[in-house]
């Protein structure tokens, strides 16, 4: 199962974190921390995957990924498959992003996932649903998140002004 | 879309993220975030606040919290949130619950409610974010609660709600399998349903229901391949494609599957092979995805029943895995090289070129993994490169969770797979001294067991060898700077037995290095202990063969500080060192053995050696001693305790007058030593003992016997404060005295002579000549006795000694003290050693084997024989236990009378019991007793952090 989803910057600053088990904030800082420091030593052009049982304990693997400023971290045991993981977070996250976000995946800066917070992590749950990955087809899963913003705005009484990120930045 | 459509953010969020974003530093960040929490905390509270307002306070809170803030003054509005009507909050406030409260918070019950009321919700969004809490914040206790809801939804016609409540129930299975066992079967109808995306989620449930019972769902091999089987010849409609790839994700997991219940299952297995052919043949390699399809596949080949076919393919794909560039490939092949060597080994060689490259890589992740490899491939040929590289990389990294783990690896390889004894010595020195602190401490035990062992072959001349050679190396390495304390109390320890054995080195190299030692580790205990017994043994040696002994004045000087040191566990082994010294060549060979530590050690329980001496007092006038319990006024134990400690620490002030000690006792306290005692604390009665388990280092019968007969305070307690060590005995005897100079007289006197009869070849510097005499007696005696075990033991003389078994069975043993402390017992100690009860009863013992093992009347020159070190603990024990073997006997007495065979016997030990014990168990106890001596004199001082040195060692 999965144990956790992290996105990180190269600063190890923490822009997303679930964790599948419960965890006390603590914890999770220090996994958090314990993450960053394993993959800032990596150099650059080496495997994906990292062992991490000094981190999470037994049966723990990491894979992640390196786009521009962030790191995208999966935890996982061995029920799930390394490259089958590294796929979902090369992907499938990214196409998903790019396309939710409404911009070229290279543009989506760190700024835009934490803005988006709620909608990453709803990404994230029709992606990955109590530990297990559920749905796999970014085309799958952005139907589900349109659908339900959809309805979340249709439900809201309340008109939205669309502001996003992007129009803030370039003011 | 719009980009923001219903994921609305308000300015002050996008500054408070920027800002953070923008923060040169953690405290920086830590201000804004605080400053956050403020505003917040001020305006989460303020009435009438719009919901969209609030969402955006939630979602802000959120984000604290993910930064490591604590954010709970707001978890009761998220609460509040998922009450609401609109959908967008109620989302938003079940994001945040999920993320804030765990299964086991005290807000989860004004959720369950809202969460029963949701699953019945029409609108199939909000039963979806239902779902999602019921995962994260349902605990066994509630499950029931939602239960039936969840069942329903399996039947939901949106698959987007099936799928999710699949993994739900799969969620309870994982909490409390026992509350969902019912329901398991369900999982099994969903993998019919028509959608293959909830077929795909229900393999995921079924995985872990099938990795822990496999034969309940051998039925479903047949399914679960025709399932592979459509999803490969791409039956599933183009929407499941991913990258060309029919669903990779179900086929990954269904092989997954398949290989869990083919392994070991040929005709299962059989079902297997020609789909997992098929994909082989069909998987295209070129993308990620469908390397991953292909390693699963490896996988599943690997675990079922091997097909010399599949095998082949499989090693196809490893060495295109192997030559590929990309590191994570590499990775893959490897791991999957691992898996396939333990079916066919030869696969290996023909990737020698590759994992060679791999192991050499920078990629830290790809070499851990080849290393593991080596690990898995090692064998007698190879063990020697693989050991020494593995050594290599642990000295290159830094860390210690993974060091610790390749440094048990280099010792289990060495132990299984060492073709000489001197490469294996070399290969434990290496590893101890890089890594000497993360090993277990049992490994340094193996090593000194096998250094005095030997090979166990009967060539004492490679022995010797060997012990020569370690000891040349040691002298080596003991000039490298910070050496492990592990590694340390090897080379003590073999320093002491073996450093002057072979005649190389002479008696003033091997003290000034083990001075030395002493020195630079000045902090650690348990090194200098080893240092000081080593010391004392090389002065044995050199006294039993007699040389003249000059001690350095460094080693001079380093004793008198020992002397004085705070741990009474390096006191007395100073005071050990300097009574050995003082004695003649003859009395020394008998404590000190040179080469001994392989031999047993027998102890005498019923200390009836000193019987004779003991009614020489009583002769003289001297009163018998009462058993605690027997004592007036004393209610209990800890009354008793209580007034012990009072007592003691009050001894100045008291103004009853002392009842006179009788002078024959009186003259065998040196007097140097009662001076000393006001300066010895006793603090409380437990102290010593506490002392015993966590700071001293300790001793291996200590270590027994901490264990196994610490627990018997009241049994100890007749004999007054029996946990203290030699060294301080005197200062205990006289306390005791005091103690009991209220309550019962000279009773106690007895005991704290015969305390120092034990005491009395120690502390050199006063002994009478009375004393010395006894001395000689004790040990002189028993030196005209064999060594080896006596064929015909004399039962009048052994009858009244005891074989100490110091394994007796905790469990009995406590019986024993159980038993012990409310028992009433005859007041009289010499009743231990009433020779026509034990004598009769021996003759039809079932023990008597083990008598004729080990002859009971060598039993005090064995005592003396084992290090000094480990005397202390081992007269402890003997108090222990013939306190309890007394009583037993008497209990026992009382129930079955005199002619029980097995009631005299075995101290600590109730008479049924013993029986049964000793007739199921035939040649085991010798075995036993054998490793027991072997063990306490091998380890002579293991560490007390290591209480489960017996069990390691003795299996």
């Amino acid at each position: 199962m999965i144990k956790a989803v992290m996105v990180m910057n190269t600063q190890g600053k923490s822009r997303l974190a679930k964790f599948y088990e419960y965890l006390s904030v603590e914890k999770q800082q220090e996994l958090i921390r314990g993450v960053f420091s394993v993959l800032c030593s990596r150099a650059e052009n080496v495997s994906n995957f990292i062992d991490a049982e000094s981190i999470f304990g037994q049966d723990s693997r990491l894979v992640y990924k390196h786009f521009a400023t962030l790191y995208f971290v999966f935890v996982f045991d061995s029920s799930e498959n390394e490259l089958a993981v590294l796929d979902l977070i090369q992907d499938v996250l990214p196409s998903v992003f790019v396309e939710t976000l409404d911009k070229c995946f290279q543009n989506v800066c760190e700024l835009d996932i934490v803005f988006n917070y709620s909608k990453i992590h709803t990404i994230l749950d029709e992606m990955v649903f109590g530990g297990q990955v559920v749905e796999t087809s970014s085309s799958e899963i952005m139907k589900a998140v349109e659908e339900i913003s959809k309805l979340e705005a249709a439900s809201n009484a309340i008109s939205l002004i669309p502001k996003s990120a992007s129009g803030w930045r370039s003011r | 879309m719009g980009s923001q459509g219903g994921f609305y953010q308000s300015k002050e969020f996008l500054d408070l993220v920027k800002s953070i974003g923008e923060a040169r530093s953690k405290a920086e960040e830590d201000r804004i975030v605080l400053n956050e929490i403020e505003t917040l905390k001020r305006r989460i509270s303020e009435p009438d606040i719009p919901k969209r307002k609030m969402k955006e306070y939630i979602i802000r809170l959120v984000y604290i919290e993910m930064l490591g803030h604590d954010a709970s003054f707001g978890y009761i509005h998220a609460v509040k949130m998922t009450h609401d009507d609109s959908l967008l909050v109620k989302r938003t406030g079940y994001l945040a619950v999920t993320l804030f409260l765990n299964e086991d918070h005290d807000l989860i019950i004004l959720i369950v409610n809202t969460i029963q009321k949701d699953l019945k919700s029409d609108n199939y969004l909000v039963v979806c974010a239902a779902l999602n809490a019921v995962c994260k914040l349902i605990n066994e206790e509630t499950i029931p609660a939602v239960l039936p809801q969840v069942m329903e939804l399996l039947a939901h016609p949106k698959e987007a709600v099936r799928k999710k409540a699949i993994m739900a129930l799969h969620r309870f299975y994982q909490k409390s399998p026992s509350s969902v066992s019912h329901l398991v079967s369900n999982f099994r109808k969903r993998l019919c349903d028509n959608d293959p995306g909830v077929m795909g989620a229900t393999l995921c449930p079924l995985f872990e229901l099938i990795a822990r019972d496999v034969n309940s769902y051998k039925d479903l091999v047949i399914s679960f391949v025709s399932i592979l089987k459509q999803v490969a010849e791409r039956r599933l409609s183009k929407a499941y494609d991913y990258h060309q790839m029919p669903a990779p994700f179900i086929q990954i997991k269904l092989l997954k599957i398949l290989a869990l219940l083919g392994s070991g299952d040929k005709q299962a297995s059989e079902n297997m092979y020609t789909v997992v052919g098929d994909i082989f043949r069909k998987c295209d390699s070129s993308s990620n995805i469908g390397n991953a399809v292909l390693y699963e596949c490896i996988c599943c080949v690997s675990s079922i029943y091997p097909n010399p076919k599949l095998l082949e393919s499989a090693a196809d794909v490893i060495s295109r895995f192997l030559k590929s560039d990309s590191h994570n490939l590499k990775y893959m092949g490897i791991d999957a090289l691992g898996r396939l060597i333990k079916i066919s080994p030869e696969i290996a060689e023909q990737h020698q070129l590759a994992v060679i490259d791999c192991l050499e890589d920078p990629d830290d992740t790809l070499k851990r993994k080849t290393f593991e490899l080596l690990y898995k491939m090692t064998k007698s040929t190879n063990v020697e490169v693989i050991v020494d590289r593995m050594i290599d990389y642990m000295i290159s990294i830094n860390d210690n969770h993974y060091k610790t783990e390749i440094a048990s690896r280099c010792v289990e390889l060495a132990e299984q797979f060492a073709p000489s004894n001197q490469w294996f010595i070399q290969t434990m020195n290496r590893v101890f001294e890089h890594a000497g602190d993360l090993v277990n401490i049992k490994v340094a035990h193996n090593l000194m067991r096998l250094i005095a062992e030997g090979f166990g072959e009967d060539d004492d001349n490679a022995d010797t060898k060997l012990r020569s050679s370690a000891v040349e190396s040691y002298l080596r390495i003991l000039g490298e700077p910070k050496l492990p304390s592990v590694f340390l109390q090897v080379i003590c320890w073999v320093l002491g037995e073996y450093g002057t054995a072979d005649g190389m080195f002479s008696a003033s190299d091997i003290t000034g290095k083990l001075c030395d030692v002493a020195e630079a580790y000045s902090n650690d205990e348990t090194v200098k202990a080893y240092a000081t017994t080593a010391l004392m043994k090389i002065y044995a040696f050199e006294i039993a063969a007699w040389r003249k002994v000059d001690m350095l004045p460094e080693c001079q000087s380093l004793m008198e500080e020992l002397l004085a040191s705070h741990s009474t566990d390096l006191q007395q082994r100073a005071y050990e060192l300097q009574a050995v010294i003082g004695l003649d060549a003859h009395a020394v060979a008998c404590i000190m053995p040179s080469d001994a530590s392989c031999e047993d050690i027998e102890v005498d329980r019923d200390l009836s050696f000193l019987n004779d001496y003991i009614q020489e007092a009583i002769e003289k006038g001297a009163q018998p001693y009462i058993p605690e319990s027997e004592r007036s006024g004393m209610l209990n134990i800890s009354n008793f305790r209580n007034q012990d400690h009072h007592e003691a620490s009050s001894h100045g002030l008291r103004f009853e007058a002392y009842e006179l000690p009788k002078p024959a006792v009186q003259s065998r306290i040196p007097q140097t030593l009662i001076a000393s005692t006001e300066i010895v604390p006793v603090p409380e009665p437990m102290y010593p003992r506490e002392s015993y388990q966590t700071t001293m280092p300790s001793i291996p019968s200590d270590a027994g016997s901490a264990e196994l007969k610490l627990r018997l305070e009241g049994v100890q307690k007749k004999w007054g404060r029996s946990t203290y060590t030699p060294a301080t005995s005197t200062s205990n005897s006289t306390s005791q005295k005091t103690v009991n100079g209220t309550s019962q007289g000279d009773g106690a006197s007895t005991v704290s002579s015969m305390r120092e009869t034990y005491d009395s070849r120690k502390p050199q510097v006063e002994v009478s000549h009375e004393k010395q005499k006894l001395a000689a007696s004790l040990f002189g005696g028993s030196s005209k006795t064999e060594k080896r075990p006596a064929t015909g033991h004399k039962a009048a003389k052994a009858s009244s000694h005891v074989v100490e078994k110091s394994h007796v069975p905790k469990s009995s043993m406590e019986v024993a003290s159980e038993k012990a402390a409310p028992a009433q017992q005859p007041p009289d100690l010499l009743d231990l050693g009433e020779p026509t009860a034990t004598s009769t009863a021996l003759q039809l013992d079932p023990f008597k084997q083990l008598e004729g093992l080990l002859d009971a009347t060598e039993v005090a020159s064995a005592v003396n024989g084992a290090p000094a070190a480990s005397r202390s603990p081992d007269i402890m024990a003997l108090y222990a236990d013939t306190a309890a073997g007394i009583h037993n006997k008497n209990d026992a007495d009382l129930l079955s009378g005199l002619s029980n065979p097995s009631v005299t016997n075995m101290p600590g030990t109730t008479a049924m019991p013993q029986v049964t014990q000793s007739s199921s168990k035939g040649p085991n106890p010798k075995d036993s007793l054998e490793k027991d001596a072997l063990v306490r004199q091998m380890g002579v001082n293991p560490s007390s952090q290591n209480p489960n040195l017996f069990k390691d060692l003795l299996g």
